[in-house]
């Protein structure tokens, strides 16, 4: 009987361009029948073929679950009718235009306001500092306030935030002052990194938030991993990590979100997606309908937002926490926005995309005046308060930049410190040699000190 | 005799086995000298139980860790003992689980991460030193990682050049690591919890030949609170003509190098390196020292090796001490061969070693 089954099947497929689907799918049922007594006939154990199937032979229990059968050949569609939708509270002239979202008191809507301004302020003149010479690098997150500070005001001060490098907001929203910004870009002594990396890859242990690694993604499994710490601890807290659409295509990714699912850690897993990864577009980057897609393909919830409406992404950021923490599981949150930046100041984006786009977006889809328009809606913003912050944000961040410049650099001990809990010996001996060649060839070294 | 092992360096109000106990020490008694044996498997699974025992940050995490106890059986029952959540079975992600286990260190755990060789960890490998070896610099000392990645490292037997790697040399060159690599079972108890105990990221060398060999081992090895001092060499075997220096599986050869050569007149020094990184210049100084003569044992490629940051370090600190040039044996320079015959030759032999010693102290060429 197979035999004819199999003849039968070469027939129809020899005549591909003739073939009915229907047709097939008709003789494929009509075998059927046939097929799952022949599969529970030769099961010397009749117990055994009734746990896999309990005797229905519309379904199996393969590993993995039950599964039914289907005579339909369909395939899963590569590209769906329809983009995932797109979670949203306030329009482009900040109405709210849903009824579906978290409820923020005046105090915390106004620190959002002010963070926005001063993180926009903060990268719009640090961005400038580099093109002057001042420091050699830095990243912006134009276009992208919302997503920063939206989020971290949604979260506790004890939920541990791992970066990517376009969360400087999430730092500041948590107490990092414009000084420690500075510092840090600065490379100087107040830099509680001690001058040991780049500019704008903060970290600060007292702010609960994971220095920044240059590596894209590693920090997914990062905090996947430690969220499952903290399931062990049976903390009420989460962890969050941030990533962008680029960075969706590494391993890391893939790794961290399978892992999140099986070890059903408490983790907020956020993207990013603004479109550019330096250069690569999101249609050069992958095929799916962005990322949110692959949260189901993972076994994880998720969910997509409009990523310059802080009210959508504190709204999103809150409920994805509470699901987290109370749930135990990862939770997928993909923000919809635009880079309207340069992806560092060692790009020039307008090489690879229409001058014209990124002023659309600058102008039309700022999400600082979407939450302003909004905020002075509620009556709790004015124009006198706009042109006040702006000025202060403007004259702090100025200031910041002053004293940075003027601080010393660490201390050359600072080479050998924090390699190992405790310095080795070899480089005991290498101080000690550096610091006699400092103090024989003062000429050599000015301005170099211990 | 694992039994035995586990009773000791566990709880020890086990009454009923008292009796079990007496006879089979007294069966030991009768078969063997005083000294206890254990193989270098047990040496490790008694050194994971009881550092997971003594502290429940440690957790294990793995391919085949937990279920499969193991691929080599070293995390043989760990998994009945302190459940899923601290033996923990992993998908086949090397890179992803070395993350998630950096990620659990960041936090405060203190994962024991296994690769099922270390030629798998370079799926790992940006793990390893961009988020574990450099994190504490990086953050300033706000992040550490007391991490410990352990597995099979070097040339097994008949495995081909895929799983035939050894990479002392790689990892030994990472500021922020600790690499060590056992030879007997006191080294790998002792340097094994020594590792789990250290706040740092340590890169633990085993070796998959040496799992079934079983070594003498003394009371005070077998005590829970025992570890090894990392960064301290041991001389394995005092001489006055030749150093010889060697770490892993090598060690065992060099032993039997310097028993040939010892017919011949040769008294030879054998260091086992114990560990790689940092590198116990001062104990190879000083041997060199006495002896004036070296040669250098290990397993992996030639080029940029072990035994040529040895000779390095010779030559800095010791030059006018010593009377030949530095030998260096090491594997060959090719991806390890399958066929016995021509994997034999690309794997440092005891001739390799007696024959170098030999032209170290000028009696051949």
């Amino acid at each position: 009987m197979a035999l004819h089954f199999s003849k039968y099947l070469k027939q129809k497929m020899g005549y591909l361009g003739m073939i009915n689907l229907r047709s097939w799918s008709c003789c494929f049922y009509q075998k059927q029948p046939y097929l799952s007594r022949r599969f529970e006939s030769f099961k010397a154990d009749k117990q055994l073929g009734s746990l896999h199937n309990g005797g229905d032979p519309q379904v199996m229990n393969f590993p993995g679950g039950i599964v039914k059968f289907t005579p339909e050949l369909k395939f899963l569609s590569d590209t769906p009718e329809e983009r995932i939708h797109c979670y949203r509270v306030l329009d482009d002239s900040g109405q709210p235009v849903s009824s579906n979202f978290v409820q923020i008191d005046k105090d915390i809507a106004v620190k959002m306001y002010k963070d926005m301004v001063t993180l926009q302020t903060m990268d719009t003149i640090f961005y400038d500092a580099q093109r002057q010479g001042r420091i050699s690098f830095y990243v912006t997150a134009i276009g992208e306030e919302a997503i920063n500070i939206g989020s971290a005001a949604a979260l506790g001060m004890d939920d541990l935030v791992f970066p990517q490098y376009r969360e400087a907001g999430v730092l500041l929203w948590r107490g990092f002052t414009l000084q420690d910004f500075a510092n840090q870009c600065f490379g100087n002594k107040g830099d509680n990194g001690k001058g040991r990396q780049m500019p704008a890859h903060y970290g600060s242990n007292k702010h609960n938030y994971i220095t920044i690694a240059s590596t894209v993604a590693t920090q997914i499994p990062h905090a996947v991993g430690a969220a499952y710490s903290l399931k062990m601890d049976g903390r009420e807290a989460c962890t969050i990590t941030y990533f962008g659409d680029g960075g969706t295509s590494t391993g890391d990714f893939h790794a961290g979100l399978n892992f999140a699912a099986v070890m059903e850690a408490p983790v907020i897993l956020f993207c990013r997606n603004n479109g550019w990864a330096i250069s690569t577009p999101v249609s050069d980057q992958f095929r799916s309908d962005g990322i949110v897609v692959r949260g189901q393909a993972y076994g994880v919830r998720s969910i997509r937002v409009d990523g310059n409406d802080a009210l959508a992404v504190f709204t999103a950021v809150h409920v994805a926490r509470k699901m987290a923490i109370s749930e135990c599981r990862p939770v997928l949150i993909e923000a919809l926005t635009y880079r309207a930046g340069h992806h560092s100041t060692s790009d020039d984006s307008s090489k690879y995309r229409p001058i014209e786009e990124i002023e659309w977006w600058r102008a039309t889809q700022d999400p600082v005046a979407r939450f302003r328009k909004w905020l002075e809606g509620q009556g709790w913003w004015t124009t006198p308060s706009e042109i006040e912050l702006r000025d202060h944000a403007r004259r702090e961040v100025l200031h910041a930049i002053q004293v940075a410049e003027t601080v010393e650099k660490p201390s050359l001990k600072e080479i050998f410190t924090d390699v190992y809990d405790v310095p080795p010996s070899n480089l005991c001996d290498q101080e000690k040699s550096l610091r006699k060649t400092v103090e024989r060839h003062p000429q050599d070294y000015p301005h170099f000190l211990f | 005799m694992w039994g035995i092992m586990r009773q000791r360096a566990a709880c020890k109000a086990y009454h009923a086995l008292n009796l079990e106990q007496g006879i089979r020490a007294i069966a030991l008694r009768a078969f063997s000298s005083s000294a206890k044996q254990m193989t270098v498997r047990d040496a490790l699974n008694s050194a994971l139980d009881e550092e997971m025992s003594a502290d429940p940050k440690v957790f294990i995490m793995g391919e085949e860790v937990g279920e499969y106890q193991g691929a080599y059986k070293i995390s043989k029952g760990l998994l009945d003992k302190y459940g899923p959540e601290r033996v923990v079975d992993t998908p086949i992600t090397e890179a992803g689980f070395a993350g998630i286990g950096v990620g659990a260190a960041y936090y405060g755990l203190r994962p024991v991460i296994e690769f099922m060789t270390f030629n798998f960890s370079m799926q790992a490998i940006d793990h390893i030193i961009n988020s574990a070896a450099k994190s504490n610099y990086m953050s300033a000392g706000q992040i550490s990682v007391p991490i410990v990645f352990r597995g099979p490292n070097g040339a097994a037997a008949g495995v081909g050049a895929q799983h035939s790697q050894c990479y002392a040399a790689w990892y030994g060159a990472i500021p922020g690591l600790k690499v060590l690599a056992p030879y007997s079972s006191e080294d790998a108890r002792g340097l094994l919890k020594a590792a789990i105990r250290d706040p740092d990221p340590v890169v633990f060398l085993e070796n998959e030949l040496l799992y079934g060999e079983s070594f003498p081992i003394s009371d005070e090895v077998l005590d829970s609170s025992f570890s090894l001092p990392i960064g301290k060499a041991k001389i394995e075997r005092e001489g006055k003509d030749v150093t010889i220096t060697a770490f892993s599986k090598m060690v065992g050869y060099a032993l039997q190098a310097a028993d040939i050569l010892a017919k011949e007149g040769i008294n030879a020094e054998v260091i086992n390196l114990r560990t790689i990184r940092p590198l116990d210049r001062s104990t190879i100084n000083s041997s060199v020292r006495k002896t004036n003569r070296l040669v250098t044992v290990e397993e992996g490629f030639p080029q940029h090796g072990v035994g040529a940051e040895i000779c390095a370090t010779v030559v800095e600190d010791s030059f006018e001490y010593l009377d030949a040039p530095v030998e260096r044996i090491a594997g060959a320079d090719v991806p390890m061969p399958y066929a016995a015959n021509l994997e034999r030759m690309a794997v440092p032999q005891v001739e390799d070693i007696v024959r170098a010693a030999k032209r170290a102290c000028y009696r051949s060429r």
